[in-house]
């Protein structure tokens, strides 16, 4: 056991904080904020040039910072985040002492040191080559160099959460049993996130060897296949953490607990054995792969990952369902929803994170990585609005919404602006909820992703894309204005409250942080013999929205022209 | 807790809740359906991807896009007078991509089949074509064939959707079909 001196007790949570692992915690989360910072308002440039009335910046500009959007946020802001939860779901939650500290600190600075090197390529101008930056066409050297330190740095911090896991099992920090679900998924989002550094170190250290002249060819569909190894398993690991971050957030707010541990850890075991198959998704319209590589890798399996998703959205609901059911919410199908703390923005937060990765972000997801239906979606601006829906409204919204509870428990500060932080997270979520279904209307109707003017002005030909799509990309760019808006506020109060809020000192508030556990069983709850009833008829309207919508896509398919 | 260990230490013994077990059933039995969509549409539908491509490079495939264009042009376009070429039903037609054109414009019959080939010049291109909105990963150094059988009559544009350098949003194309 590390010297007691070294360790924090929380006053309102209980929860145990090891110093190297609170302040590693705490820079981690602050160099991601920083990116979503950065990321939030090149996001609003991009909304406001695809706006074709506003067009805003020059076709040079856009190609460049919609680069810098992309690994901004889709690879900095999230994965520095997800270091900070890795720490806190091993150290914190097993009252462990983080293993080997000097490490962690190392990868922490590999990190930095990374994802600034690659924003320089990217600002320098001459690595406007998007996320994915598909060979033969190629960016600076030290833009690949950048994202394989950065790479470096994240798997430490992978191995530094499961030395951690060892070192708290060797010492029985958490006594003899299993480690807590939230936990449990944490250590899928590393298992997952170690699959995906290990793609991206395949690929990208070739390609930087290419770059510099040492290999002399990169197949540019094998870099396809591979990168995306990487590209879609990193939001797999998002996947995975955020639904840790849903669990721990029922759990702080309801003292809930799941329904049943051995279905919800199933469901994360799913992710483990077949989340990855998925970046098969991107390689759906590419030449010369077979179909039956492409249906297996694309339904993971037989879909199984899919269904692990369907379990959770029922039993992270359903666990509050219950938490709220026992606490006297007993009445009606959905009284325990109506009398939810909706003022709360942790709560809030997730709940529209709930909903809009299930709803929006997973149902496209499964539509458009159907073997045949990716033909009418493939790189159609329906893709980026998909997974906003994924990692905007689900990923980034959670995160926020754990951000407000770590304020006074980690930071040890008030939230500055209470009531503002009420209607922020519905603000950021209804704005990215219209840019998802903008985007992915505009996308049906045709319209290209990554695309400077869809007019077409100065081109040897003509096409003209419906008024309707005009329109769409005009709805899109306010509902970016409105979602940037929301994030500006959240980076507004968090900065201003590390900053400057009413630090809380060392005893317990009157206000508690976390809810006592509810107990055991399901014994006097729900209705006619079912446990949590409101959240099977919402489980049910999203099957039903689900499959008409796959439907109704399987329909627009049929009427193109005939391909074989 | 879901933030501390399980309070059963057994938790892999404990029963399920029906509500649960149910829920799984039906997502098992809506995932094996979304599974066999995809090879029942093989067999019954008719807009499947062809797993036919050879392996090339930008010079063949330039000289057989060249050839087909020699053969069959019926006239010019544009003031960079672009070929429009109208190859028989039924035959290879060859598309190519390159910064920042499509090369060349094709003139097709309606619901007669053609075997297209695609492939790129230079760098990693979309075949976008609208807006029947079709989309088609266009890769240097593979030639992709698939049979298409175009059920319009009209004007199509085909788009470049994957992000090719600063004249992506310039690069449009041409299919008619008669």
């Amino acid at each position: 056991m590390a010297n007691s001196a070294e360790f924090r007790t929380c006053p309102d949570t209980g929860l145990l904080f090891h110093k190297p692992a609170e302040t590693l915690m705490k820079l981690n989360a602050v160099a991601g904020i920083v990116f979503l910072l950065i990321g939030g308002v090149l996001g609003l440039l991009m909304g406001l040039t695809r706006w074709p009335e506003v067009h805003l910046l020059s076709a040079n500009s856009f190609y460049m910072l919609l680069t810098a959007h992309g690994v901004g946020v889709l690879i900095f802001w999230i994965i520095f985040f997800e270091i900070a939860v890795l720490y806190f779901t091993s150290s914190t939650l097993l009252k462990s002492r983080l293993a080997t500290p000097r490490w962690a600190y190392l990868g922490f600075v590999l990190m930095v040191a990374g994802s600034i090197m690659t924003m320089v390529a990217i600002f320098q101008g001459r690595s406007s080559v998007m996320m994915t930056s598909y060979v033969p066409m190629s960016a600076e050297a030290h833009f690949y160099l950048g994202l394989i330190l950065f790479a470096v740095g994240a798997l430490i911090g992978c191995f530094v959460f499961l030395g951690t896991l060892v070192i708290a099992r060797a010492e029985r920090t958490y006594g003899e049993g299993s480690i807590p679900l939230v936990t449990f998924g944490a250590l899928t989002a590393c298992i997952i996130a170690i699959f995906t550094v290990a793609s991206g170190a395949i690929i990208l250290i070739p390609t930087f060897l290419w770059k510099v002249g040492y290999i002399s060819y990169i197949d540019p569909l094998m870099y396809r296949i591979v990168w995306w190894g990487m590209g879609h398993s990193s939001q797999q690991i998002n996947v995975s953490a955020h639904i840790a971050v849903w669990y721990a957030v029922m759990g702080v707010v309801f003292g809930a607990r799941p329904l049943s541990e051995k279905v919800s850890r199933t469901a994360f075991l799913l992710y483990i054995l077949f989340l990855q198959l998925a970046s098969a998704h991107h390689i759906l319209v590419d030449p010369g792969i077979g179909s039956e590589w492409k249906i297996f890798n694309t339904s993971y399996a037989m879909y199984l990952a899919v269904l692990a998703s369907m379990i959770h959205g029922l039993t992270v609901p359903g666990s509050m369902e219950a938490a709220q059911r026992k606490r006297g919410f007993n009445k009606g199908l959905f009284e325990w929803l109506r009398k939810a703390p909706w003022g709360n923005p942790t709560f809030a937060g997730v709940f529209l994170s709930i909903l809009i990765f299930g709803f929006l972000g997973g149902i496209s997801g499964v539509v458009m990585g159907t073997e045949q239906i990716n033909l009418i979606i493939h790189n159609t601006l329906y893709v980026p609005g998909h997974f906003h829906a994924t990692v905007v409204g689900g990923t980034t919204l959670a995160f926020m919404a754990l951000t407000y509870w770590l304020v006074p428990v980690l930071f040890r500060r008030e939230v500055i602006l209470p009531s503002l932080a009420k209607f922020q997270p519905y603000l950021f979520g209804i704005g990215t909820i219209g840019l998802s279904l903008f985007m992915m209307g505009a996308g049906t109707l045709g319209v290209p992703r990554r695309h400077w003017d869809i007019a077409f002005s100065g081109a040897l030909f003509n096409h003209q894309y419906p008024e309707t799509a005009y329109f769409l990309l005009g709805l899109a760019g306010l509902s970016a204005i409105l979602a940037v808006i929301g994030g500006g506020l959240f980076i507004l109060q968090i900065v201003g409250s590390v900053l400057f809020g009413r630090r809380r000192g060392e005893t317990k508030s009157a206000i508690p942080l976390i809810a006592q556990p509810v107990g055991p069983g399901f014994q006097g709850i729900g209705i006619g013999g079912i446990s949590v009833p409101g959240t099977l008829v919402l489980a049910l309207v999203f099957l039903t929205a689900f499959v008409l919508y796959y439907f109704v896509n399987w329909k627009y398919l049929s009427q193109t022209w005939g391909l074989s | 807790m879901s933030l501390s260990p399980p309070a059963e230490r057994l938790w892999w013994k404990e029963p399920i809740e029906g509500v649960e077990l149910f829920w799984v059933a039906i997502a098992l039995v809506w995932a094996i359906v979304m599974f066999l969509m995809m090879p029942y549409w093989h067999v019954y539908g008719n807009q499947n991807l062809s797993s036919e491509a050879y392996r090339t490079t930008p010079e063949r495939y330039t000289r057989k896009v060249q050839a087909m264009v020699d053969q069959y042009t019926i006239r010019q376009e544009t003031e960079r007078n672009i070929p429009v070429v109208r190859p028989p039903a039924g035959s290879d037609v060859y598309l190519l991509a390159r910064l920042w054109e499509w090369y060349p414009v094709l003139e097709l019959e309606k619901n007669q089949t053609y075997r297209l080939h695609l492939s790129s010049a230079d760098w990693q291109h979309g075949f976008s074509l609208q807006p029947e909105n079709i989309n088609l990963q266009v890769i240097p150094g593979y030639e992709m064939v698939l049979k298409i059988t175009p059920n319009k009559s009209g004007a199509f544009s085909v788009v470049c959707n994957e992000y090719c350098g600063l004249g992506h949003h310039l690069m449009i194309g041409k299919i008619y079909v008669k």
